[in-house]
This record gives C-alpha cells, sequence and structure tokens, in this order.
C-alpha cells in the first residue's frame, strides 16, 4: 500500500535519537574525570548526519507515514534541514565556549540533540497528538538548557521563568486541540481540515483556533505574549540562547504555518486581522523597548520580538507567497542571530563578565575579526543590502503589499528604521576608540578556535548566501509552500477508520 | 431501574466543568504568588482538559481522545520531574518560592 517505509518518513529524528542516547550512555560510562568535550563532537557528527538525512528525503515521494501521522514534503525538509543547520551551529558554538570543568557537560549535548528531535518532529506532523508531543520533547529540553548555570542566580531565573510561562502556554494548546476535536472528532490535520468548513459546532472550532493561536504564539515570542523573551535570553547562556531564540522558534512558526495555511484556510477571515494586529504589536513593541536597553543580549531579545512581527507580516501574503516568504525569513533570521550570538559568546565571555554595550567600546581594534563580524550580522539585522536580513524583509513586506496589507508593510518599514537606531548604537560603540590604556589593557583579546572558527563561518556563508544569491532557497521554500497548500484528498488518508457521527 | 438512575449527565455539565477548572487554573497562574501553586495551577490546567477530551471522547465514540489522555498526563509528569528539579535549583540559589522575588532580571 505504501511503497516508502515508515522508517525514511522520520530518518532524520530517529538518527538524532540515536545520537543524543549515545551520548548520554557515553557519558554515563566514562570516568568521572576524563574530558567531556569529545562528546560534543559526536552530537555535532549526528547533527550533520541528519542534514544529510533530510536533504535524502527530498528524493522520497510526498506523503505520510506511519498511520498518517508524520509527512515528507519539501516543506518538511526546509525546516529540517534548518533546525539541523542552527543545531550543529550551535554545538559547534559550545564545543569551545563551555568551561572544561563545567558539570554535565554530556548532558548538555544529550539535551541539544534530544531538542533538535522535538523540532524536527514538530514540523513534521500532520497528527495533533504528535505535535503536542513533539512541542513538548523541544520545550522540556530548552527548558533545562536554559537554567544550565545554574550556580548563578539568574540562570534558574530564566528556567523556572520559561517553564512556567512555556508550560502556560501548552495548556492554551492543548485546550484549543481538544476543543477542535470536539468540533471535529479527529485530531488527523488533514481530516480536520475537510471536516472543520462544515462542522455542526462552528464556535468550537473557533475557539480552538484561537487558543491554539496563543499557544503558538507565545512560543514565537510575539507581543502581547513576548513577556518572558528578555529574562529568558538575559539568564541562560550565550550559546544557548543561539539556539534558542531561532531553532524552537522555526519549528513553532512552521506550526503556525501548517496550522493557518493547512488546517484552516477557510477561516481566513478570522486568523488573518489577528495576526495583523499581532505583527504591528511585536514590531512597535519590540524595538521601542530594545531602544532602551544597555544589556546587548537584552537588546537582542526585544529584537527578536521585533523580528517575529516583521515574520507575521509574511502571513498577510497570500498562499503560496506568505508562506515562502515566511520560510525565508525564518532562515535569514536564523541564520543572523545564530551568528550575532556567536560573536557575544566569545567577547562576554561563558560568565558574562562584559555584557553591557558600554564593554564592547573599541572591540575592532582589540579583535579586528570579532568587531567586523559583529558590524556584519548588525547590518544584517537592521536589513542593509546584500545580506540575508534585507531579502528577508524584502519578501516578507512584499508579500504583505500582495495580499493587500499595505499599512502592514509601511509600519514594517518604518519599523525597520527605527530598530536602525539601537543595532547602529552597538556598531558605533565597537568602532570607537577605548576610553583609557587601563581598560584596554584590563580585557582580555577572545580567542576563536576550529570549532567557533567553524560555527562563524557556517553563520556568515548562510548570510551572505541568503543576502546575495537567495534564488535558490526562495525556490525551496516555495516548493515547501506549494506542498502545504495542497493537502492529499481524504481518499490517500488511510485513517484510523473512525466512526464520524456524534452520540445524539 | 427508575428513571432517576439512567438518566444521564449532559455533555455539556462536562464541558462546562471542564471550561470552569480551565479558567481557575488560569485565575490561579496570574494571582499565586507562590511557585508551587502557579505549577500546580498548570497542572489544573491540563487536567481540566483531560477532562474535555474524555468528554469528546465518548461523545464521537472516538478512542483516539482517550489516548490522548495517556499521553497528556504522561508528558504532564515528564515536565512535573523537571518542573520540580527546576524549583530547588530556584530555591537553592535564592532560599525563596515567592514569585515577586525572584527579580534579579527587569526592565
Amino acid at each position: 500500500m505504501n511503497p516508502v517505509p515508515d522508517i525514511f518518513r522520520i530518518l532524520p529524528e530517529v538518527i538524532l535519537t540515536l545520537t543524543g542516547v549515545a551520548v548520554m550512555l557515553i557519558d554515563a560510562s566514562l570516568p568521572p574525570a576524563f574530558p567531556r568535550r569529545p562528546l560534543g563532537w559526536v552530537a555535532a557528527l549526528g547533527t550533520t548526519l541528519a542534514l544529510w538525512a533530510s536533504l535524502w528525503q527530498l528524493s522520497l515521494p510526498v506523503g505520510t507515514g506511519f498511520f498518517s501521522t508524520v509527512e515528507t514534503s519539501p516543506f518538511t525538509v526546509f525546516f529540517h534541514v534548518l533546525i539541523c543547520g542552527i543545531v550543529l551551529v550551535a554545538l559547534l558554538l559550545s564545543l569551545d565556549t563551555l568551561p572544561e570543568d563545567s558539570h554535565h557537560q554530556g548532558e548538555y549535548y544529550a539535551l541539544v540533540v534530544f531538542g533538535a528531535v522535538g523540532m524536527c518532529l514538530l514540523t513534521g506532523a500532520v497528527e495533533l497528538l504528535l505535535v503536542f508531543i513533539a512541542l513538548e520533547i523541544s520545550s522540556i529540553s530548552t527548558y533545562i538548557l536554559a537554567g544550565y548555570r545554574k550556580q548563578t542566580g539568574r540562570g534558574p531565573e530564566a528556567a523556572i521563568k520559561y517553564f512556567l510561562l512555556g508550560s502556560f502556554a501548552t495548556a492554551f494548546l492543548l485546550y484549543g486541540v481538544a476543543l477542535i476535536f470536539g468540533a471535529t472528532g479527529t485530531t488527523q490535520i488533514y481530516e480536520i481540515a475537510h471536516l472543520a468548513p462544515t462542522a455542526q459546532n462552528h464556535s468550537l472550532v473557533l475557539a480552538g483556533l484561537a487558543l491554539m493561536l496563543v499557544g503558538i504564539l507565545f512560543k514565537v515570542s510575539a507581543a502581547p505574549f513576548h513577556v518572558w523573551t528578555p529574562d529568558v535570553y538575559e539568564g541562560a547562556p550565550a550559546p544557548v540562547v543561539a539556539l534558542l531564540s531561532t531553532a524552537p522558534k522555526a519549528a513553532a512558526f512552521a506550526l503556525l504555518l501548517r496550522v493557518v495555511y493547512e488546517l484552516f484556510p477557510t477561516l481566513h477571515s478570522l486568523w488573518s486581522p489577528l495576526l495583523w494586529i499581532v505583527a504591528v504589536l511585536s514590531m512597535t513593541v519590540g524595538n521601542l523597548a530594545a531602544l532602551r536597553q544597555q544589556n546587548v543580549k537584552r537588546m537582542l531579545a526585544y529584537s527578536s520580538i521585533a523580528h517575529a512581527g516583521y515574520l507575521l507580516a509574511a502571513f498577510a501574503g497570500l498562499g503560496t507567497s506568505g508562506i515562502a516568504a515566511a520560510s525565508f525569513y525564518a532562515a535569514a533570521y536564523a541564520a543572523m542571530n545564530v551568528g550575532i550570538f556567536a560573536v557575544i559568546t566569545l567577547v562576554s565571555g561563558y560568565d558574562e563578565d562584559l555584557p553591557m554595550v558600554e564593554d564592547y567600546r573599541g572591540l575592532i581594534y582589540r579583535s579586528p575579526l570579532l568587531g567586523s563580524l559583529l558590524i556584519f550580522f548588525l547590518a544584517s539585522l537592521v536589513g542593509i543590502p546584500f545580506t540575508g536580513g534585507f531579502f528577508g524583509k524584502f519578501y516578507s513586506f512584499s508579500a504583505a503589499v500582495d495580499g493587500g496589507a499595505v499599512a502592514l508593510a509601511i509600519i514594517g518599514l518604518l519599523n525597520s528604521g527605527l530598530a536602525a537606531a539601537y543595532y547602529l548604537r552597538v556598531a558605533l560603540m565597537t568602532a570607537q576608540p577605548s576610553a583609557g590604556k587601563n581598560a584596554e589593557a584590563a580585557v582580555p583579546t577572545p580567542q576563536v578556535g576550529v570549532a567557533v572558527g567553524a560555527a562563524l563561518l557556517m553563520a556568515v556563508a548562510a548570510t551572505l548566501i541568503l543576502g546575495i544569491v537567495p534564488g535558490e532557497v526562495l525556490r525551496a521554500a516555495e516548493a515547501g509552500a506549494h506542498t502545504l497548500q495542497a493537502p492529499p484528498s481524504p481518499q490517500s488518508v488511510h485513517g484510523l477508520g473512525i466512526e464520524r457521527r456524534p452520540n445524539p | 431501574m427508575s428513571s432517576l438512575f439512567s438518566m444521564e449527565i449532559p455533555i455539556t455539565w462536562y464541558l462546562l466543568l471542564s471550561a470552569v477548572l480551565f479558567s481557575l487554573g488560569v485565575v490561579g497562574f496570574l494571582i499565586k504568588r507562590n511557585l508551587i501553586t502557579v505549577f500546580m495551577s498548570i497542572e489544573l490546567m491540563l487536567n481540566a482538559v483531560n477532562l474535555s477530551f474524555v468528554t469528546f471522547a465518548h461523545q464521537w465514540h472516538a478512542v483516539r481522545g482517550q489516548i490522548f489522555v495517556f499521553f497528556v498526563m504522561m508528558v504532564a509528569a515528564a515536565e512535573a520531574a523537571v518542573g520540580l528539579a527546576i524549583i530547588i535549583a530556584v530555591f537553592r540559589a535564592r532560599a525563596t518560592l515567592a514569585v515577586d522575588r525572584i527579580d534579579l532580571m527587569k526592565l
């Protein structure tokens, strides 16, 4: 019946899971004094394999496996590759910057990989039960990672805030799923998409969609559900922030795309204005709050809220162009954000002795490489041409204009101008000469190791490729958009054969 | 059998109870000032959702809803393990569980 073995549909996840388990087992069997750093290389190797496996999945025919619960299509492959890439860079970054004597290093690498399993699964899931499990796998791993520096007061504080608000959001998502199940009698996404427009109790569907949106928008840290973001980003170690400001968000945006375009395309009139408002709020609130931040990580946290807003602007676009623009923006944002957090990790140090904007004074003289890289990534975040950030914003806003949301695009452009102010503040500080000779001597020059060098190289290459030759990636995003828009006919979905007749 | 015992409680009542429990959880999350109580409010919300799932599963004769409940309980247990561990880490670092005093990071 199904020519493709089911296991091929989740091959990247299988590889990642095996890697994570292997890392944990090796970690447990090594003598305590043995360095844990090689485990990071094992994790990086497994992630690279998973990345190749995702690319290989392109050769499979589009379809589902495991009783229509997971899908492989260009859309899922796009996000799988993106997430595996981010995780790989984050692992390489951690390899060089985690202190050698930091405890539980093996668990750290295992958790990063397990988190990647959840995020990858989330982008491929077409069954709401699997969506929930995947979301929780990714969330629970990242809750622990956020509190990795548990000796300091801020580590556990970041973890508890992330944990409580994340679980709160999950409960909303789950209630939404329950109501949709109540309205349609199924949790399979294709079946819901066919049944929802004719559901007897339409208000249940509407309430379910609204609650699901609340849950997902929490995860992507869009205003007004963004309150956790600055605290978590400030308290978590910078390599972890590089991961959790990009990968779980990319996965959550993939889920949002699936929910609005595949699950409820008929309710466009409901979710479109909602997302319009959330996009404007996120951009404005994020940028205004970022303007007055003195801590660089906190500033970037607010900037990430603003970027979630720019991405949400793409949802005003019509079908394919909107989905493609949103996917492209997720990739561009990931490339530049991972890059800038890599630089910040090196400059501020693992313990973050130098977290403030003021501490970046004269960076370009102390370390020309890191200084220029910082300015490069800041330029991309501003959206200067020849960087990924430019085309991300360009596609996003033109999708909004095509969809008739001209006002949204204008608000977005004004916000981009506003955002330039705080990015340039950091860039100018980097180029200013140091105040005195003593200050310069006190600050150690950061060292760039092999692994971190590779991570930076990947981030720079991705940002440049997306900014100079974006065609290939955009085509991949468009191919994904097509598959997301055309759910298979109900005949080809071999569901569990449930009766769809409620009790009288 | 008297008619009193054969009478079924309408589905709507279960759903209303579920909605009330969920709202109580939300309110508890927002107004309680102790980390453990806040965490318990989240568990209350999850269990309210479970009640909805079971009710709808009964209404549709669909076993999927009941399976969903098992997974929710399992995940909630995993979440509780991690959450309580984080709460212990917070208590060790700050010697308090009051939400108002977990405020090292502010605007």
